[in-house]
């Protein structure tokens, strides 16, 4: 087997400090998700409404998180509230307040999208059997929602773990940057450590998404 | 029916719990940082000075220091957690001379002005060069270290001269270094591969992306002795610069108190012993005079 440099995870505290940083890295984006899922339902449900003021601004704050790029979003609110407001937030709460938009504009996204797709044939046939529109929401809409967002909020929620990466750029020392700081102090010792480090990782992300994986499928299995 | 009535129970017992839930974040959120807000609103209430003065950082009795965390030998953190490094010697010594407690920022090449500009860190130690263009943003102390830029390139193809790279050829730069202003400014022919951190752009030196890494020249230095396969072709490009401690621009009391710390510790030949208690290893004995500038006299070279 190749030198891949393993050796240099257990030298002193290195494997701690990398789950720290997993740690952290699962802290931001777990408060984010527990953050953005409820109010991007609630943001779901405004986007479906009627209301042309309702549409502009939720079109609006959409369009603005989708086309800014994260790192730019962070840096906006780590040093953007420190210029204007003389705020000092912390790098981590910026983080949280940054994913939590995020997720909040693209959960909003995907519930409004699944409400659409039910078939209008659905609400009628609800109304024909005398249910009111509160019932249909309850016993007809939301159930069949729920059942096609499970894909889709599991995607979003991988991809808001994996994104944390991006705030070792303001500062936060998360499961990455751990990575770095121990490829670097030991690039005279274990030249080859990068491919070890990276490789465990790759391990540690996959960890820590897999078993959102495996929820969503039973659930979907369950819903069947 | 009756298992279909609990699922929908269940869903409808999900649906509230999650509605509960958003009321509950989304009342905490705000507070949070109306909290955070608050405080700092006070204190920048009065004037729209976002540093803090030296007598400030006395009476808080920790000084933010922002370091590089993944840059050895000059700053990094070891395997127990410590930031170490040439830099970072220098500041154990600001903290130990100033009586407070040092917290260390993790910053990257990209942010350190940006830092300074929002008073997120009181002194910038992160192998900070001196330029024109970063003085009019922040303010520099006396040097402590020289440094030009080199390029260097795998044996296979050593490049001697930028004259050398051809059409398709890309030189691996970090966003926000040195390297990277004067090849946009001197070279702008030359086609630039950037990279936000250090890490990242050694692994795509390493892994062949660009034909050479132009960066300050002791990290291409250090980087050619540790890795055999590789040469410093070029070993100086541009002009010879001094690396320097930099405050917040306008933060005169810190900015003094550090030159007069400089001078002082340049009477015990402090930036030697730093040098060979941090840099030893990496560049040997042969680069100390010309990189050491000690007492924030660069020596004529």
């Amino acid at each position: 087997m190749p030198d891949l440099g393993f050796e240099v995870l257990l030298k002193g505290k290195n494997f701690a400090r990398l789950m720290g940083g997993l740690w952290v890295a699962l802290r931001i984006s777990l408060i984010s998700v527990v953050i953005s899922i409820p109010l991007g339902i609630l943001l779901g449900i405004v986007m479906t409404w009627k209301n042309p003021i309702s549409r502009v601004l939720t079109r609006i704050y959409l369009e603005i998180i989708r086309i800014m790029p994260q790192l730019v979003l962070l840096f906006l609110v780590f040093f953007g509230t420190t210029r204007t407001f003389g705020w000092d937030i912390s790098g981590e709460l910026a983080s949280i307040i940054v994913f939590s938009l995020w997720g909040t504009a693209e959960m909003g996204d995907l519930v409004r999208g699944a409400l659409i797709s039910i078939p209008i044939h659905q609400y009628e046939s609800a109304s024909a059997l005398g249910l009111s529109s509160g019932q249909t929401f309850l016993y007809i809409i939301i159930p069949q929602t729920i059942r096609r967002l499970i894909p889709l909020s599991i995607n979003l929620i991988t991809r808001m773990i994996k994104t944390t990466s991006l705030v070792l750029m303001i500062g936060v020392v998360e499961v990455l940057k751990v990575a770095q700081q121990i490829i670097e102090a030991n690039r005279m010792a274990s030249p080859n450590a990068a491919f070890g480090i990276y490789l465990t990782v790759f391990i540690l992300y996959f960890l820590a998404c897999w078993p959102i994986s495996l929820v969503a499928k039973a659930l979907e299995r369950r819903w069947q | 029916m009756k298992t279909k009535h609990s699922v929908l129970a269940l869903i409808l017992a999900f649906a509230l719990i999650l509605s509960l839930a958003a009321c509950g974040s989304s009342t905490a959120a705000p507070a949070a940082a109306g909290e955070s807000a608050a405080s700092a609103g006070t204190e920048t209430a009065g004037s729209d000075v976002i540093y803090r003065t030296l007598d400030e950082i006395k009476a808080d009795g920790t000084i933010n220091i922002g370091v590089f965390s993944d840059k050895n030998p000059f700053g990094y953190v070891d395997e127990n957690g410590e930031y170490q490094g040439y830099d970072v010697y220098f500041a154990e010594r600001i903290g130990q001379d100033l009586g407070v407690k040092i917290n260390y920022v993790s910053t990257e090449a990209a942010n350190r002005v940006e830092y300074l500009e929002t008073g997120k860190v009181d002194i910038i130690l992160a192998n900070f060069t001196v330029t024109p263009e970063r003085a009019e943003k922040v303010d520099f102390a006396l040097p402590y270290m020289n440094v030009a830029l080199g390029v260097v390139s795998p044996d296979s193809r050593v490049i001697t001269d930028l004259s050398e790279l051809g059409d398709g050829d890309e030189v691996i730069v970090i966003s926000g270094t040195t390297a990277e202003t004067y090849l946009i400014e001197n070279n702008p022919e030359i086609k630039l591969q950037k990279y936000d951190t250090y890490a990242n752009a050694k692994n795509a030196i390493e892994n062949g992306n660009g034909v050479a890494w132009a960066n300050d020249n002791t990290e291409v230095i250090a980087f050619a002795l540790q890795n055999p396969g590789y040469t410093v072709g070029i070993p100086s490009l541009g002009s010879q610069d001094t690396i320097a401690p930099a405050v917040s621009k306008g933060n005169t009391s810190l900015l003094e108190w550090i030159n007069d710390e400089i001078k002082a510790l340049g009477e015990e030949n402090f930036f030697h012993q730093d040098y060979e208690a941090t840099l030893v290893d990496t560049y040997g004995l042969d680069y100390e005079e010309s990189l050491v500038v000690e007492g924030g006299v660069p020596s004529a070279s």
